[in-house]
């Protein structure tokens, strides 16, 4: 990025903030209509019962626990990235991190109502808190389902903490800026923030304590997630690699569509200073790496099944290889790791339309992943007799649509409300640069699209 | 009614304060200050974004965060243990001679509650030791958001007030102000 004034960083970055254009109002009007669509679609189906779904015995986990999966996997792009970047003290993270947290509180909290809207009865979804009553009755904590409610909400936490702190700085920068009613509402989640030493000096240190501890949290989410599958005794499931399986692959998806959500950021906030080509080429490695490794988690998984042989397994297996479920499991193969291996791969290629090309991909075929963990394992069971299909109906599709919808949403309410790229760290990072490692930052430059 | 006052505009101390675009300038001032004889106590420093290799953020860097939250973890910790092994004892079911109390799941809860713990512990100490959300009277310029970087005095004597403006102004401040009495 060339080099900028903090008045220049300020204009570019709080520009956004201002007025809505009418493409905006139209784009928000669109995924506000689908997101109504599907809460009156979930009304449908708790007025209605769980029947106007798809679910039929023997498979009662449909697309509301892919999405589950999905959506926590997604989740995993901002914090852990963040966190893992900002620990290695990664110069380049600064204008990624923000646009990478808000992806994670936005995913996990999507992700976190599916078990909800999954329920037959989701009015007594509280019944899963562990809390005193008159009946002496306890969720049963060895259910790794309770495990999910643990994990999820302190993901959540962390997540949303993480988030908010280093907002603090920016909301004062815009309070000192604003006037009338945003004066008053900034001025109130500013904190009182004045940027004295001390505010600084606790505040980097909460974050770095927050990065420490957030890494694990992350990982035992999606271990946990993973586990709710694999201590069951269903074939394909009962697993010890699905934890690290489950794990790569949500960190996968969630670079995935961190690339997208910035690729969209820089075209339509018109970022392209800040947003530059060797943050996706960064990344597009990052992808890369979890390309390989997902591929090899695959293999590793199939190779195991199929050298057992034993019988339920190896029904699962050729369903997905060559059965019903092969176009789409093949489909999978092709969008996480036949399309973006060459494309990240071949340096020509990782370009930001390369990269996004690539994402988009991963994207589609971690859902892929997801639902076909899930469908084909429960449709053949071990016992030939209770085998059989499943089909989404229209409820379960909406909903989906919905969840996507809501996701652009929430983004598009965020990056009008708050800078999507964090100010004092991008001013703190150039300073950095400029100061000490002036080569870094002539390459930074050249490294601009 | 009067109208609340907000944490920005809480009446200014007594105070006079250099603005300075550079952070060597601001460090010549502080400098200049402490030459002076100002009490470390009462010479303020605000920027919009952290200076860490510089001597004029250096006040303040103590702090016990990492115990408060490593405290936090273990009495979180310790309520996670107690809470899923009461939820097993409270209402045992038939194990088929396995343990009630099932090691790998308190295991679990425990490890999530105990980084509850630490989070929580680590987001209210910040809160309290940054003085967030407490209307302080303290002098601010909102030219501070646009990358100045103030470095003043608090409650000033009246007789050392121009030797203060001298001194910031020479160590190359762009504006000298004076809040409270000082602007009088």
């Amino acid at each position: 990025m060339p080099a900028k004034t903090p008045e220049q960083i300020n204009q570019d970055l709080l520009r956004p903030l201002g007025g809505a254009s009418a493409k905006y109002l139209a784009a928000l009007a669109f995924f506000a209509a689908i997101v109504v669509a599907a809460m009156c679609a979930f009304v449908w189906q708790a007025y209605q019962g769980i029947g106007v779904s798809g679910l039929r015995r023997p498979v009662f986990w449909g697309f509301y626990i892919t999405n589950f999966v999905f959506w926590i996997g997604l989740s995993h792009a901002g914090t852990l990235i963040s966190a893992i970047l900002r620990l290695a003290n990664a110069t380049w993270r600064r204008p990624v991190t923000r646009c990478a947290e808000v992806i994670t509180v936005f995913a996990l909290s999507i992700g976190a109502t599916f078990p909800v809207i999954h329920l037959g009865r989701p009015w007594l979804a509280f019944w899963l808190i562990p809390y005193p009553t008159e009946r002496g009755l306890w969720p049963n904590i060895r259910s790794p389902l309770l495990w999910d409610f643990f994990a999820i909400n302190t993901y959540l936490l962390g997540s949303v903490t993480f988030l908010l702190l280093p907002i603090i700085p920016d909301m004062a920068l815009i309070r000192d800026r604003a006037t009338g009613l945003r004066k008053k509402i900034y001025s109130v989640v500013a904190l009182g923030w004045r940027g004295t030493p001390k505010q600084w000096h606790r505040l980097e240190s909460a974050m770095q304590i927050m990065a420490v501890a957030v890494i694990p949290v992350a990982v035992s989410v999606h271990s946990i997630v993973s586990w709710d599958f694999a201590m069951a005794p269903v074939p394909m499931w009962h697993s010890t690699i699905f934890a690290p399986y489950f794990v790569a692959g949500a960190i996968f998806s969630g670079i995935a569509a961190l690339i997208i959500a910035m690729a969209l950021l820089r075209k339509f906030l018109h970022l392209e200073e800040y947003l530059l080509r060797v943050h996706f080429e960064n990344l597009g490695k990052l992808l890369l790496v979890m390309s390989l490794l997902w591929f090899y988690f695959v293999f590793a998984e199939r190779l195991t099944a199929w050298y057992g042989n034993e019988p339920s397994e190896m029904t699962v297996f050729w369903v997905t290889q060559t059965g019903s479920f092969s176009p789409l499991f093949w489909l999978m193969v092709v969008c996480n790791f036949v399309v973006p291996f060459p494309i990240l791969a071949i340096k020509k290629f990782r370009t930001i339309t390369g990269t996004v090309i690539a994402s988009i991909g991963v994207v589609i075929g971690m859902w892929l992943e997801r639902f076909l963990i899930i469908v084909p394992s429960l449709s053949h069971k071990y016992l030939p007799y209770s085998w059989g299909t499943y089909r989404p109906t229209w409820v379960e599709i909406t909903i989906t649509a919905g969840t996507f919808a809501g996701m652009a949403l929430l983004y598009m309410l965020f990056a009008k409300t708050v800078p999507i790229i964090s100010i004092w760290e991008l001013k703190a990072g150039q300073h950095t640069l400029t100061v000490h490692e002036p080569s870094l930052a002539h390459a930074a430059e050249e490294g601009a699209d | 009614m009067p109208p609340r006052k907000g944490p920005t505009d809480v009446a200014a101390p007594d105070s006079i304060y250099g603005l300075f675009a550079d952070p060597d300038a601001a460090e010549r001032a502080m400098n200049a200050l402490r030459a002076a004889g100002i009490a470390p106590q009462k010479i303020v420093v605000m920027s919009a974004q952290p200076f860490d290799e510089y001597s004029f953020t250096q006040a303040d860097h103590k702090t016990v965060m990492p115990w408060l939250a490593t405290l936090g973890g273990l009495v979180g910790g310790t309520c996670g243990f107690l809470l899923a092994r009461y939820t097993q004892v409270a209402y045992p079911i038939i194990t088929g001679g396995m343990p009630l109390v099932s090691p790998w799941p308190t295991a679990i809860v425990t490890y999530e509650l105990t980084m509850f713990g630490a989070v929580i512990t680590t987001v209210v100490t910040l809160l309290i030791t940054a003085r967030l959300g407490r209307g302080r009277p303290a002098p601010y310029d909102p030219e501070i958001s646009n990358g100045k970087i103030l470095i003043g005095v608090l409650e000033p004597l009246d007789a050392a007030r121009a030797d203060l403006e001298r001194r910031l102004l020479g160590a190359g401040a762009e504006q000298v102000k004076a809040t409270g009495q000082a602007s009088n």
